[in-house]
């Protein structure tokens, strides 16, 4: 008597195991799909292990980049509970700065003799910039929308993007910048089978000191306590005497400081940047901070690299082994296919959110 | 049968158990209180009946059909909407009124699952539209007119949001009759309001079974308005059901009188 | 004793501190359009006569506009005397004017000192002799200093006159700045209303802006006209508002029967320039009302839409296109018109499934994700065999109506505002709705909607289906309008251009919308020169609308009763009084007093 009333069940009640079956549907369908390209793809013998080790190598690098931008977006997040859709934009001030510091650079002594000297100072000169627009940013788009609905700064963020992308082209100019030749950075080491560019060590190690260095920030110092204080729980942060304002500040600060970073790097691999740069690298960015766990520093850290690998292998792993033509242009499409994935079935990320959700 | 039947309800969160082995049965037609000290589970209880929160174990069942067809059924997992057309009808704590909506919508957003024209219905305005329109109306300013004249009139078209904080807390209720409900909870329905219109409140308690035929269950601070209106009162304690009976029962168990005051200390 | 002194404080007409910071803010933000290139660009454009380019009026208005603001009244507070302005204001203004101009002059220094052209492409030498009007920097510091001295002095004095004047002040610049910018759109209607004379009048040449003796003279006339038909417009709105059922019928359709004869005539007074802007404007609006669903109604933030409005153009081409790349089965719009529709609900399915129990900033990102999704489908080789790849598919032909085949821009306006008048009655009809009020209150409060018995899945799924038809309807027009669909047509800017007029506009309101759609959409394709600061103008224009009004330019009704919501109430009350108390006259009796 029971189970018959309970069949004749709402339309609703209906609707919701169709909603989950075609989940599932979707779920397995994914996992076969990524298991046969692999498979035909490794057998097929296309590429050598080498060209292989070669992807991976490129993939970390690039996740490298994805990571150290990732972090601000993680760590803004935390905080105020809202994407800031304008930090590529902070990134790509930085790869901007970075060019015309390295262009200026590259005229001088220091470069000829001191190269890395010269890199490092370049490096200096766009966190400073890039931390000093997100500080601003801050201050004049985000402090007095502290109190309102999430998606309203979600949506000034987005203003913001618009005006400092474009902001960068009537002042720069809308034509591509090309980085000056580093010689410094040209050819290899051999690690463990692997080859690595001198570009893409650089790259490498850059990130890893400047990640680690915020982590133990974040982790050991009483200005990183404040941040995770804040994190948690603004008004009981307030409450225990912590300055939520200068805090929150320092967040965007460190945030932008490590996009500027991630910006002039990404000009050094790439060679080459413009106005409209930061807006893909954006988008990975945060699919790599929500794919790790939004709130989460190492999650950010662990993201990164995995999003900048799957997208360096996926097309000659899986849409070559599928059969798909030209699977490179789709390179962009797997970083978008992950974000809707992760937000989809994972949205607490590999690593967890820290952050509680709230039903009722 | 019991109209609403709680059998082995357990809750977790985290580490805290809310809601701990409960069993708890109303008849039809009864006035149930359930009061206990802040903290004692009584909101998650109303959200896990009405499917806010799912419980981790334990049955909610739901007299369901008439006639030959009576039989219960396990409202657990349900969606609130489902557990809403069956006829488990809240109020909250925190008066949650849509604020930007009149009175009048208010009440009728509760009748959307009585009602079922579509979106092209309302496009072509069929006639079914047109009828069930002007019904949800009639319904909805029937449910309000329930608490006299001070919600309907002129004040149909005012603004939720505008409303002092009794008449809110009477369109919650309004809102939450207007669902056609077999079984209502009341979620503090008094808090806040004057003596004067708890007293009223209270009588109005009591209509809502004897003119509308609704079981009620009620949580409850104020021993007045509990002792004024309940058939049975029941206790809960760190989620547990510590005493049920009558008021005079209840006020006089020590296990109640110990929950709330705490222990004597020895001298 | 000097206790009677400790009187109530004497009020301040205005708050001195804050000359020289709104002057720097002023200042920053002229050096700011003439770093970007702003006033470089504009300075072609003559607005009036051959002295007063669109720059120069830009920078006089930014200095006049830190004078005003500079003076601002400080807050009214209760218990303290009204201050009444004093000539001072005039002062204050013309310090906060004069520190913006001195900023801009000690700019034009610095760009003339130091050559960092390699940097900012703008610091040019022709930037310099345009801030300081051909006189060297020197003497342009000395004058720039002066202007915006005089300027913010004119901002400050307009602070003394009353209020009526003031409004119909700047009504009458605003206006006559707008003849002179428009000017495109206003020799078009003059000249196809037969009324050659008047843009003989008041133009110099093809785009020479107004005369040196036209200018005064309209604006002293619309000065005349605003200072006395001010009230009128308000008192004719509210006026409107008050009328209750059969006279506001009758109004309604009054004004509809206007509405549509103005419609009817527009594409030939406008031309086929003109028409065809309108037509751009209108394929944006259409797909902003079906946004407004999504958005405004349902709350759900799409920041993909495009997407939909690519499944319908690229549906219809691929069906109706006489060289399609797979397979041409060559229907005609209207024959394609129900898989068009299909398409779309499958796809506001398939993207609204997943999303279903996800909060809203991430719900945001996902649509975002779909929508680049599809543009890189659509452009992939992968799908080229039916999608056309990077080349797109062609020959798409034009919409048949009876024995017509519509081709032209004009030709094309009615249809597509037929359907803008369709979606909007949609609109409306929705508005006041079963399902209309499941999504309000979903939107205000999900968990709470839900308890009351809404089905949250279906009301979901509906919003997302709906919009996704209504997309896809203006996405087929398109595709027939312009006869071949490329992949970068359908990109991210499109989907947040619509979501700007949707927020900008108002959400849930059809007249925000409109308006939304007419000014971001519409204004930039008849000013051309304003294309390159298109979506820098966006992002200003959205940062500032979410500071200071987030509810948009033209809220909803709904919107709108909360903010007279004091006069509605106190108007019902007063009627209800007033029949009680008949009522109990013809009684005979007074009943208790009832809360």
């Amino acid at each position: 008597m029971a189970a018959k009333v309970k069949a004749v069940a709402a339309k609703g009640g209906l609707q919701f195991p169709l909603v989950d079956g075609f989940l599932w549907f979707v779920r397995i369908g994914l996992l076969i799909a990524i298991a046969w390209g692999a498979f035909f793809s490794l057998t097929s013998g296309r590429l050598s292990g080498q060209a292989w080790r070669n992807l991976i190598v490129f993939g970390i690098a690039q996740g490298a980049v994805y990571a150290l931008v990732a972090l601000g977006y993680t760590m803004v997040y935390g905080v105020l509970r809202f994407i800031n859709f304008a930090h590529g934009e902070v990134f790509m001030s930085g790869a901007v700065i970075g060019f015309f510091v390295t262009d200026a650079l590259s005229e001088t002594a220091l470069w000829e003799n001191a190269q890395i000297l010269g890199l490092l100072l370049a490096l200096l000169v766009c966190m400073v910039v890039s931390m000093s627009i997100a500080v601003l940013l801050e201050r004049i788009a985000y402090r007095p929308l502290r109190n309102s609905p999430r998606l309203i700064p979600l949506i000034t963020s987005i203003g913001a993007s618009f005006f400092l992308q474009y902001t960068f082209r009537g002042l720069f100019g809308a034509d591509t910048k090309v980085y000056p030749s580093t010689s410094s950075l040209n050819g290899r080491v051999e690690f463990l089978g692997f080859q690595i560019l001198n570009r893409q060590l650089l790259v490498i190690v850059a990130a890893s000191v400047i990640m680690i260095s915020l982590y133990l920030f974040v982790e050991k110092t009483k200005q990183g306590k404040a941040i995770r204080a804040v994190a948690e729980d603004q008004e009981i942060a307030r409450l225990m005497g912590i300055n939520v304002d200068r805090t929150i500040s320092m967040v965007f600060a460190l945030g932008g400081a490590m996009a500027g970073a991630a910006g002039l790097l990404y000009g050094l691999v790439f060679g080459s940047v413009n106005f409209f740069s930061g807006f893909l690298p954006g988008i990975k960015a945060f699919t790599s901070a929500v794919l790790g766990g939004i709130g989460n520093i190492a999650g950010a850290m662990l993201g990164g690299l995995t999003l900048g690998t799957v997208e360096s292998l996926g097309p000659s792993l899986v849409l070559a082994g599928l059969n798909i033509p030209s699977a490179n242009q789709l390179k962009d499409m797997i970083a978008f296919v992950a974000l809707v994935l992760v937000l989809i079935f994972r949205p607490t990320g590999i690593l967890g959110e820290r952050l509680t959700e709230e039903r009722t | 049968m019991a109209i609403l039947e709680i059998k082995g309800l357990r809750k977790n969160f985290g580490g805290v158990r809310a809601i701990d082995d409960l069993d708890i049965a109303v008849k039809e037609g009864e006035i149930v209180s359930v009061i206990g000290p802040n903290g004692a589970g009584k909101t998650s209880f109303f959200n896990m009946i009405t499917g806010m929160i799912r419980p981790d174990e334990g049955q909610v069942l739901l007299e369901v059909g008439d006639g030959a067809d009576r039989g219960q059924i396990d409202i657990v997992g349900l969606t609130p909407s489902d557990v809403l057309r069956y006829g488990i009808a809240r109020t909250f704590q925190n008066v949650r009124l849509f604020q930007q909506m009149t009175i009048r919508e208010n009440v009728m957003v509760a009748r959307h699952a009585r009602t079922s024209s579509g979106i092209l219905s309302a496009i072509l305005r069929t006639r079914m539209f047109r009828r069930e329109e002007e019904e949800t109306r009639t319904r909805a300013e029937e449910a309000l007119a329930f608490f006299g004249s001070r919600l309907i009139g002129y004040r149909l078209d005012q603004l939720a949001i505008s409303l002092s904080y009794a008449n809110r807390r009477r369109l919650e209720m309004a809102r939450a009759m207007a669902s056609d409900p077999k079984v209502l909870l009341l979620d503090e329905p008094t808090a806040g309001m004057n003596p004067r219109e708890t007293a009223e409140l209270t009588e109005l308690i009591g209509k809502m079974r004897s003119e509308r035929g609704l079981t009620v269950v009620l949580i409850e601070h104020d021993m007045k308005v509990v002792k004024g209106v309940s058939d049975r009162v029941i206790v809960l304690d760190y989620g547990r059901k510590i005493a049920e009976g009558s008021y005079e029962d209840v006020a006089t168990n020590p296990h109640v009188i110990e929950a709330y005051l705490g222990t004597k200390a020895t001298a | 004793m000097a206790l009677a002194e400790t009187s109530v404080q004497r009020a301040r007409d205005v708050d001195l501190s804050r000359a020289p910071r709104i002057g720097a803010v002023f200042g920053i933000a002229v050096i700011f359009i003439s770093a970007i290139g702003m006033v470089g660009t504009f300075a072609t454009r003559s607005m009036i006569g051959s002295a007063f380019s669109l720059s120069r009026v830009l920078l006089a208005l930014l200095a006049f506009t830190a004078g005003y603001v500079a003076t601002q009244p400080p807050p009214q507070l209760e218990g303290y005397r009204v201050a009444e302005p004093s000539p001072r204001l005039v002062g204050v203004g013309s310090i906060a004017g004069a520190i913006a101009g001195a900023m801009l002059g000690l700019f034009a220094i610095l760009v003339d000192s130091i050559s960092i052209r390699d940097i900012f492409v703008e610091f040019t030498p022709e930037l310099v002799g345009i801030l300081t009007f051909e006189q060297g920097t020197g003497l342009g510091f000395l004058l720039l200093l002066l202007l915006g001295s005089a300027l913010g002095a004119a901002g400050g004095a307009v602070r003394l006159m009353s209020a009526r004047i003031r409004r119909a002040l700047f009504a009458a610049i605003g206006w006559t700045l707008g003849l002179a910018l428009l000017q495109i759109l206003f020799t078009q209607i003059f000249n196809s209303l037969q009324l050659d004379f008047l843009t003989r009048l008041l133009y110099r040449g093809a785009s020479g802006g107004l005369s040196v003796t036209s200018a005064p003279a309209v604006a002293v006339a619309l000065f005349l006209i605003a200072y006395a038909g001010q009230g009128r417009v308000k008192k004719a709105v509210t006026g409107f508002r008050g009328l209750q059922g059969e006279a506001q019928r009758k109004a309604t359709v009054a004004g509809m029967a206007v509405l549509l004869i103005i419609l009817g005539a527009l594409p030939h007074v406008l031309g086929n320039f003109l028409s065809s802007a309108m037509d751009i404007a209108g394929t944006f609006l259409l797909m902003a009302l079906g946004l407004n669903i999504v958005i405004g109604f349902a709350g759900l933030l799409d920041l993909g839409y495009v997407a939909f409005f690519a499944v319908g153009a690229y549906t219809t081409s691929v069906l109706t296109s006489t060289s399609g790349p797979a397979f041409s089965p060559e229907l005609t719009f209207w024959t394609a018109l129900p898989f068009v529709m299909m398409a779309a609900a499958l796809a506001g399915l398939l993207v609204g499934t997943p999303v279903l129990r996800m909060r809203g900033d991430y719900l945001a990102i996902v649509t975002l994700g779909f929508g680049e999704i599809a543009r890189l489908i659509t452009l992939s080789d992968w799908q080229a065999s039916t999608l056309g790849g990077a080349q797109g598919i062609a020959n798409v032909p034009p919409i048949p109506v009876g024995p017509w085949n519509l081709v032209e821009a004009q030709e094309f306006f009615y249809i597509i505002f037929g359907f803008v008048l369709l979606f909007a009655y949609i609109t409306y009809a929705l508005q006041a709705s079963r399902m209309g009020r499941a999504w309000n209150a979903m939107r205000e409060d999900q968990a709470v909607a839900e308890a009351m018995g809404v089905n949250i899945v279906a009301a979901k799924l509906w919003a997302f289906v709906l919009g996704a038809i209504m997309a896809s309807l203006g996405g087929a027009m398109f595709a027939h309008r312009v006869g071949t669909v490329f992949p970068h047509s359908f990109n991210i800017i499109v989907s947040i251009t619509v979501v700007v007029i949707v927020i900008v506009g108002g959400m849930g309101s059809v007249p925000g919308v409109i308006v939304g759609a007419l000014v971001l959409v519409g204004l930039p394709e008849l000013l051309r020169e304003f294309e390159e600061f298109r979506f820098l103008l966006y992002g200003v224009v959205l940062i500032f609308m979410m500071l200071k009004r987030p509810e948009g330019f033209i809220p909803s009704r709904r919107r709108q009763r909360e903010i007279h919501e004091d006069e509605v109430a106190q108007d019902a009350w007063l009627r209800a009084e007033t029949e009680r108390q008949r009522e109990e006259e013809a009684a005979g009796s007074t009943g208790p007093e009832r809360t």
